[in-house]
C-alpha cells in the first residue's frame, strides 16, 4: 500500500443518460461531493475495482480516477480543469447541467 | 469456435489444424498459410483443404491454388478492422468461388457486410457466441431489404431496382 | 407577392428543391432506426460489451461526451426544408435542452441526450427524410458541398446532386464502414470553392471539358488534425460515369492499406504523405483498371434522376435592382449594413443569397434555439420556398430571397436576434465546442470566441478591417478548422493551463494553405490583445484593398511575428 500524491475519486458515465457519476459509499451519485475519497493505493484499486463491476454490469461505462483536493466543507474538489468541468457543466452555459441543477436546490456553488 | 451461415448457428464440419500437429489423412481441415505449401504437397488431391489467411493477404499469393482449395478463411483481428472485407472483395474477383468465411471477431451487426461482400460463413470463438446468441444474428442478417452498392451481394441493388422500375 | 405555391405546400416537405426519398430511401431509414434500437437494447442487457457497441453508436452519430451523450444529426450538403427545420426545433425541445449546434461540417449537434431516448429520436429524424446515419465512425461521412450551390453567380454545375449520389453510395457501403479512420468527402461546383474541398479526404471539384461535359478534378489526402495536410490532385479530370467506381478504388487502397497501428497516422493524409502521390495515384489507377465497372453503367441514369430533384424553384422575373430594397438601405443604417456585409449575389436577377449569421456578439458560434429554428423555418417558407443552407462556416443561409424582400426578411431576423450583420467579419467566428462540452478537448474554444467578438464588437471597425476569418480548435483534432483560418487559433494544455496557440496565413480556399504558428502559446486573457496587435498592424500595413491574408503574403509571416515580440508584456513573447 503507497500513499498517493493526491487523494482520488472515482468518475464514470451513466450508460443510460450519459450524466457524469460519482462512486460514493452507497453506489453511485450524480454530485461530486458524495464521492468516496481514496487516499492510498489500496483505497484507489478498490474504487477502481468497483467501477469495473459496475461497467461489466451495463450500468456505467468510461471509469477512472482524478485527483482531487479536500476543500474547506470537506468536499472533494478536482484538481484538473477537464475534470473541475465535469462537475459543473459548460462553462458558457450557467444554466445547464450539474451546476444549474444544485443553483436551483439552493445550493452554493 | 461457433459457425454462423445465413444468420443461423449450423455445425462446423471444418477443423482448424493447429501448426503443430501432424496432417490427418482425412477429415476437412483449414491449416494456417505458412502450412499450405505442405498440405498441397502431402494431401490426397480429392480431400477436401482449407486455408486461414490474415486480412493483409494479397490475393494473388492464393490466386495459384484457388482450385484446390474448397474454404478461404480470413482472419479477423479485431471488429473495427475492416481489411477482411476488401480482402473477400478481390478473393472473388480473382475467381475464388469456394466457401468464404470471416473467422474471428466479428459481431452479428456486420453480418450484412460479410455477405455483401462475398462471405458464405463467419465464424467467431465462444466468448462472442454466448454473448450473441442466434435471435441476434437471425435479425441482424436480415435487417435491410435493400443496399445501394452496385455490385455487392446477390440481390439487384436499390439503383437497378429503380431503374428496372421506370424501364 | 412573395412565390409561395400553394399547391407545393400542401405536399410534405414542400416544395422540391432538394432530394425527396422514394420508397427504397424511406425503408432504408426507418431499417437503421430498427436496427440501432435493437442494438440499443442488446447494449443495455449487456449483449454487447461497449467497445462491440461503440462502432455502430459513433456510426448513427452518438458520441458520450464531457456531461452527456451528443448526437450529431446529419444534414446533406448542408440543406434543410422548414419542416425539416421544424422538426429540428421539436426535437431539441422534446429530447434535449431547447437547441442545437450548427457544425463545420454542416451538420447539427445535441448535446444532451440519453441514450434510451436515441431510438425515438432517430425515429422523428426518419419522419422527415433525415438522419444521423455515418456522421461520425470509421466510416464515410457527410458529403459537404458549397452552401450557395445553385444560386452561385460562379456556379459551373450545382455540386448537390453529386453530393447526394455519392450520399446513397456511402451509405451502409459493405466494403467500407471499418476503415482505418473518418473519411470525409466535400464537393464544389464553382470557380471559387467554399466548401474547403482541399483539406478533405476527397475533394471533388467539378469542371467541364473542351465538349461542355461535366466531370471532377479529383484531390485525395487532405485532412486536418495533428498532422494537417493540403489535398492533392490524383485526376484533372474523372468523367462523371466513373465517379463511383474510381471512389470505390480510393477507398480500395485506403481500406487495403492504411495504418491502423496508430490513430493518429491513420487518415488517408498519411497513406498519401508516406507512400508518395505518384505511387498511390499508381496504385488507384491499378485498382480502378482492374475493377468490373459494369455494375456501373448505368450510374448516368441515377444521376440525372436525382439531379431533377435540385431544379430551380419558380423564380419570379423580376428587374436586376429593387428600388423598394434600396429606398430600405437609405432610411435604416441597420438595414444597410446587414444588406452590405451579409447580402450575396444571386444568379438569377432580382434575387438574393442570405446569410444569417449565427455569431451574435459575444454569443456561443453556431448555436441556435428552438424558437430561432423556428423562427427561420418560417422565414424561408415567407421569403424563400422552404429551403434553408447549413454553412460550414456555421450559419445559416437563405438561398432564395427576393430582394424586395430584404427589408421585410431583416425585420424578423432582427426581432429574433439573428441579425449581426458580420458574414465573413472578424467576429464571423468560427469555432469548434471544445472543453465545454467535447470529452476530446485540452482547452475551451466558446469562451475565446466569445472575448474576442466582444472586443471587436464595433460594426464599424469590423467594416473597417475586412474579410478576416478565425477559426479556433480546442484540440489539436481541428474541427474548428484553425488550420485554414487566416487567424487560427488551438486550445492546448500547458503546465496544467489552458493554452492557446495562434496561427496566420490559413486558407480554405482553392489557395488552400495551411497557416504558420505565431509564437508559443498564450493565455486565454491575452488572445484578445494579440488578436488586436495583429490587426492593428494590418491596417497600418494594407495596401489597396488587401484583404489580411493578402498583406500576410505580401509581407511574411516573419514581419507579424516581429509584432508580437515588440508587444510582448513584461518582456514576455507573447
Amino acid at each position: 500500500m503507497t500513499q498517493l500524491k493526491n487523494p482520488q475519486i472515482l468518475f464514470a458515465s451513466d450508460l443510460r443518460d450519459g450524466e457524469v457519476l460519482f462512486l460514493g459509499a452507497s453506489g453511485w451519485a450524480r454530485d461530486h461531493r458524495q464521492a468516496s475519497v481514496a487516499r492510498d493505493s489500496v483505497e484507489a484499486a478498490a474504487l477502481e475495482a468497483r467501477g469495473k463491476a459496475d461497467v461489466a454490469a451495463n450500468r456505467v461505462v468510461d471509469v477512472y480516477l482524478a485527483d482531487v483536493a479536500i476543500g474547506a466543507g470537506g468536499a472533494p474538489e478536482p484538481l484538473h480543469y477537464r475534470e473541475k468541468m465535469r462537475i459543473k457543466g459548460p462553462s458558457v452555459r450557467r444554466d445547464l447541467g450539474k451546476q444549474a441543477q444544485l443553483a436551483q436546490a439552493g445550493e452554493p456553488r | 469456435m461457433a459457425l454462423i451461415s445465413d444468420g443461423k448457428f449450423v455445425e462446423n464440419d471444418w477443423r482448424h489444424l493447429a501448426d503443430e500437429e501432424d496432417l490427418p489423412k482425412a477429415g476437412k481441415i483449414i491449416v494456417s498459410r505458412k502450412r499450405l505449401d505442405e498440405a498441397l504437397a502431402a494431401l490426397a488431391a480429392d480431400m477436401p483443404l482449407g486455408v486461414i489467411v490474415a486480412n493483409t493477404t494479397d490475393p494473388a499469393d492464393l490466386a495459384p491454388h484457388f482450385s484446390r482449395l474448397a474454404l478461404i478463411a480470413v482472419a479477423f483481428p479485431a471488429f473495427a478492422d475492416g481489411r477482411g472485407f476488401s480482402l473477400a472483395r478481390l478473393l472473388r474477383r480473382a475467381g475464388f468461388t469456394g466457401e468464404l468465411r470471416a473467422s474471428g471477431r466479428i459481431v452479428a451487426d456486420q453480418s450484412v457486410h460479410a455477405r455483401q461482400c462475398g462471405f458464405d460463413t463467419i465464424e467467431i470463438p465462444a466468448d462472442l457466441a454466448a454473448r450473441q446468441d442466434e435471435a441476434q444474428w437471425r435479425a441482424a442478417f436480415g435487417a435491410y431489404s435493400e443496399f445501394y452498392q452496385q455490385g455487392y451481394g446477390a440481390r439487384s441493388s436499390i439503383l437497378e431496382r429503380r431503374r428496372k422500375a421506370t424501364s | 407577392m412573395t412565390a409561395h405555391d400553394p399547391r407545393q405546400a400542401a405536399r410534405p416537405n414542400a416544395p422540391t428543391t432538394t432530394y425527396r426519398y422514394d420508397a427504397y430511401d424511406t425503408a432504408f431509414v426507418r431499417e437503421r432506426v430498427a436496427e440501432f434500437r435493437q442494438q440499443v437494447a442488446r447494449r443495455l442487457e449487456g449483449a454487447m460489451t461497449e467497445d462491440e457497441f461503440r462502432p455502430f453508436r459513433l456510426m448513427n452519430g452518438l458520441y458520450l461526451q464531457l456531461h452527456a451523450y451528443m448526437l450529431r444529426v446529419a444534414i446533406p450538403y448542408g440543406t434543410l426544408t422548414a419542416r425539416q427545420m421544424r422538426r429540428l426545433a421539436d426535437i431539441a425541445d422534446k429530447w434535449d435542452k431547447g437547441y442545437g449546434h450548427f457544425t463545420t461540417r454542416q451538420n447539427l449537434q445535441y448535446n444532451w441526450p440519453k441514450l434510451v431516448d436515441v431510438p425515438d429520436i432517430l425515429e422523428a429524424l426518419a419522419d422527415v427524410e433525415m438522419h444521423a446515419i455515418q456522421t461520425s465512425g470509421n466510416c464515410i461521412r457527410n458529403v459537404t458541398a458549397d452552401h450557395f450551390a445553385g444560386v452561385a453567380v460562379d456556379e459551373i454545375e450545382d455540386p448537390r446532386p453529386t453530393a447526394e449520389f455519392l450520399r446513397q453510395w456511402s451509405s451502409l457501403h459493405a466494403e467500407f464502414s471499418f476503415l482505418p479512420r473518418k473519411f470525409k468527402i466535400a464537393v464544389s461546383g464553382a470557380a471559387h470553392d467554399r466548401a474547403a474541398i482541399k483539406a478533405h479526404d476527397i475533394g471533388l471539384r467539378i469542371h467541364r471539358d473542351d465538349k461542355g461535359e461535366p466531370g471532377y478534378e479529383v484531390f485525395v489526402g487532405g485532412g486536418l488534425g495533428r498532422s494537417p495536410f493540403i489535398g492533392k490532385t490524383v485526376r484533372e479530370f474523372l468523367p462523371r460515369e466513373d465517379l463511383l467506381a474510381y471512389l470505390e478504388a480510393i477507398l480500395r487502397v485506403y481500406n487495403r492499406f492504411g495504418r491502423r497501428d496508430n490513430k493518429y497516422k491513420a487518415r488517408i493524409k498519411i497513406l498519401v504523405h508516406e507512400t508518395g502521390i505518384e505511387e498511390i495515384k499508381a496504385q488507384i489507377e491499378a485498382e480502378f483498371a482492374a475493377m468490373d465497372r459494369s455494375p456501373f453503367k448505368h450510374d448516368e441514369e441515377e444521376f440525372a434522376r436525382i439531379a431533377g430533384f435540385f431544379a430551380p424553384p419558380p423564380y419570379e422575373t423580376l428587374p436586376s435592382e429593387s428600388a423598394a430594397l434600396e429606398d430600405a438601405k437609405r432610411a435604416n443604417a441597420a438595414f444597410r449594413a446587414f444588406a452590405e456585409v451579409n447580402v450575396h449575389e444571386h444568379k438569377t436577377p432580382g434575387y438574393a443569397i442570405v446569410t444569417v449569421s449565427l455569431k451574435p456578439i459575444g454569443g456561443v458560434p453556431g448555436d441556435a434555439t428552438s424558437a430561432q429554428m423556428r423562427m427561420l423555418a418560417d422565414a424561408s417558407e415567407k421569403f424563400g420556398f422552404g429551403e434553408l443552407r447549413v454553412s460550414h462556416e456555421q450559419n445559416i443561409i437563405l438561398p432564395h430571397v427576393k430582394k424586395d424582400d430584404l427589408f421585410a426578411l431583416w425585420q424578423m431576423l432582427d426581432a429574433a436576434g439573428l441579425a449581426t450583420a458580420n458574414a465573413g467579419l472578424l467576429t464571423d467566428i468560427i469555432s469548434c465546442p471544445g472543453l465545454d462540452y467535447c470529452a476530446l478537448a485540452t482547452a475551451r474554444s466558446i469562451p475565446i470566441a466569445q472575448a474576442i467578438s466582444r472586443r471587436f464588437s464595433d460594426p464599424e471597425r469590423q467594416r473597417l478591417i475586412g474579410k478576416l476569418g478565425i477559426k479556433i480548435s480546442g484540440c489539436i483534432n481541428a474541427c474548428g478548422h484553425h488550420h485554414i483560418g487566416a487567424i487560427g487559433i488551438l486550445g492546448l494544455e500547458k503546465k496544467g493551463q489552458e493554452s492557446y496557440q495562434i496561427t496566420l496565413g490559413g486558407d480554405p480556399s482553392l489557395s488552400a494553405a495551411i497557416g504558420e504558428l505565431l509564437g508559443p502559446g498564450v493565455t486565454a486573457d491575452q488572445v484578445p490583445d494579440v488578436i488586436e496587435h495583429i490587426v492593428d498592424f494590418y491596417l497600418a500595413e494594407r495596401q489597396g484593398d488587401e484583404r489580411f491574408i493578402d498583406t500576410w503574403r505580401r509581407l511574411g509571416h516573419a514581419r507579424f511575428k516581429d509584432v508580437l515580440r515588440r508587444e510582448g508584456e513584461d518582456g514576455a513573447d507573447i
